[in-house]
C-alpha cells in the first residue's frame, strides 16, 4: 500500500521500515476512508450553489479532496452542504433530506444564509434564520456571501479536521 | 399614435378617468376596470401585452397598478385603481390576458386583494396555511419565521 505523505491522514498510518505493509488503528483508518470520501448532497438553495457548482469544476476541482461525487439521493450521501437561502416554504423540505441521509452525516452551512439567515435576517417574512432554526445541526459555517471556492474547499478541510478527531462507535 | 392622444380618446369614451402622477399614468375606478381595458387591448391603441400587475399598501387604500405595452405604438400605459381597506375587490383580467392569471395570484398571496372572476385564486409562493399576506402594512410576521434556540 503506498501511502503519499501529503494525502490527509497520512501521518496517521506508519509504514513498517522496509517492509511491505502498513500498521495503523482501525479507528485511524476508518475516519481517514470517512474523511477521504465525503459525497456531498446534489442541492443548492441560491446563489451560493452557484459558487458550490464552480467548486465541483476543474479549476477548483473539489474532486482533490475526494467530495467530488455529488449524489443524487440523500440516501448516498455524507455531507449536505446548505448552500443558500432557506425560505419558510423550503424548510421542511431540507429537514426531510437530511433525516434520509444515513449515518455518519455531516452538514456545512455555506453562506452567511444558511447560517443566520444573511442579508434577510431583518424584517423578512420569507427567510429561515439560519440551517439551526429549523433543527439541523451544523458541523462547518462557511462565512461569506457568498463564500469563494477556496473557502468552500477550506470548510471541507475543517471538517475532514473535525472526522479524523472523531472516535469511531463501537457496539 | 402618442400615448396623449390614446389617453384622450380614452376620456372621451369613459369621462371620469383621471390622469395621475405623470402623463402615461391613469387612475380608474373598479366599475370600469373590464371595459376600459378591453379597450385598450381591443381597441385602436392596441396594447396587447400586460407586462405587470402589482400592488401598493397607502396604509387606508391599496391602490391595484397595472402595466400595459403597445407593441404597434411603442408605449406603456400605467393603470391605477384605488380600492378602500375594507373591499379589497377587482375585476379579474383572466378572460383578457391570460398573463394576469398568475400576475394576479402573487397580488392575492402578497397583499389579499381579491379579483373576482379569476379561475383559481390560490396563494402562489408562500404556504397555502397562511392567512395574512405579508406586504400589507399591518403585516406581524411573529411566529412566521424560524429563530434559532437561544
Ligand atoms: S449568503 Fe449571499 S450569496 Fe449565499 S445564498 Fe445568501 S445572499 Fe446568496
Amino acid at each position: 500500500m503506498a501511502v503519499n505523505e501529503k494525502i490527509l491522514g497520512s501521518e496517521l498510518i506508519d509504514k513498517v521500515p522496509g517492509g511491505g505493509f502498513v500498521l495503523a488503528k482501525t479507528e485511524d483508518l476508518f475516519n481517514w476512508a470517512k474523511s477521504s470520501s465525503l459525497w456531498p448532497l446534489t442541492f443548492g438553495l441560491a446563489c451560493c450553489a452557484i459558487e458550490m457548482m464552480v467548486t465541483g469544476g476543474p479549476h477548483y476541482d473539489i474532486d482533490r479532496f475526494g467530495s467530488g461525487v455529488f449524489r443524487a439521493s440523500p440516501r448516498q450521501c455524507d455531507v449536505m452542504i446548505i448552500s443558500g437561502t432557506i425560505c419558510v416554504k423550503m424548510q421542511d423540505s431540507i429537514k426531510r433530506l437530511y433525516d434520509q441521509m444515513p449515518e455518519p452525516k455531516y452538514v456545512i452551512a455555506m453562506g452567511n444564509c444558511a447560517i443566520s439567515g444573511g442579508i434577510f435576517y431583518h424584517d423578512s417574512y420569507s427567510v429561515v434564520k439560519g440551517a439551526e432554526a429549523v433543527g439541523i445541526p451544523v458541523d462547518v459555517f462557511v462565512a461569506g456571501c457568498p463564500p469563494r471556492p477556496e473557502n468552500l474547499l477550506h470548510g471541507i478541510i475543517k471538517l475532514q479536521e473535525k472526522i479524523n478527531s472523531q472516535k469511531v462507535k463501537t457496539a | 399614435m402618442d400615448i396623449t392622444t390614446i389617453i384622450h380618446s380614452l376620456q372621451a369614451k369613459f369621462p371620469g378617468i383621471v390622469v395621475g402622477a405623470s402623463a402615461d399614468q391613469l387612475i380608474i375606478t373598479k366599475e370600469v376596470v373590464k371595459p376600459v381595458f378591453e379597450f385598450l387591448k381591443n381597441g385602436p391603441a392596441a396594447f396587447t401585452s400586460l407586462h405587470s400587475i402589482t400592488a401598493v399598501d397607502r396604509k387606508d387604500t391599496v391602490e391595484v397598478v397595472y402595466h400595459v405595452h403597445s407593441f404597434a405604438h411603442r408605449v406603456m400605459l400605467t393603470v391605477k385603481v384605488i380600492l378602500g381597506n375594507d373591499q379589497l375587490e377587482v375585476p379579474s383580467l383572466t378572460l383578457l390576458w391570460g398573463a394576469a392569471d398568475w400576475l394576479e395570484r402573487e397580488v392575492f398571496d402578497l397583499f389579499g386583494v381579491r379579483f373576482e372572476g379569476h379561475p383559481d385564486l390560490r396563494r402562489i409562493l408562500n404556504p397555502d396555511s397562511w392567512t395574512a399576506h405579508p406586504l400589507r402594512k399591518d403585516f406581524q410576521m411573529d411566529g412566521i419565521v424560524p429563530r434559532p434556540v437561544k
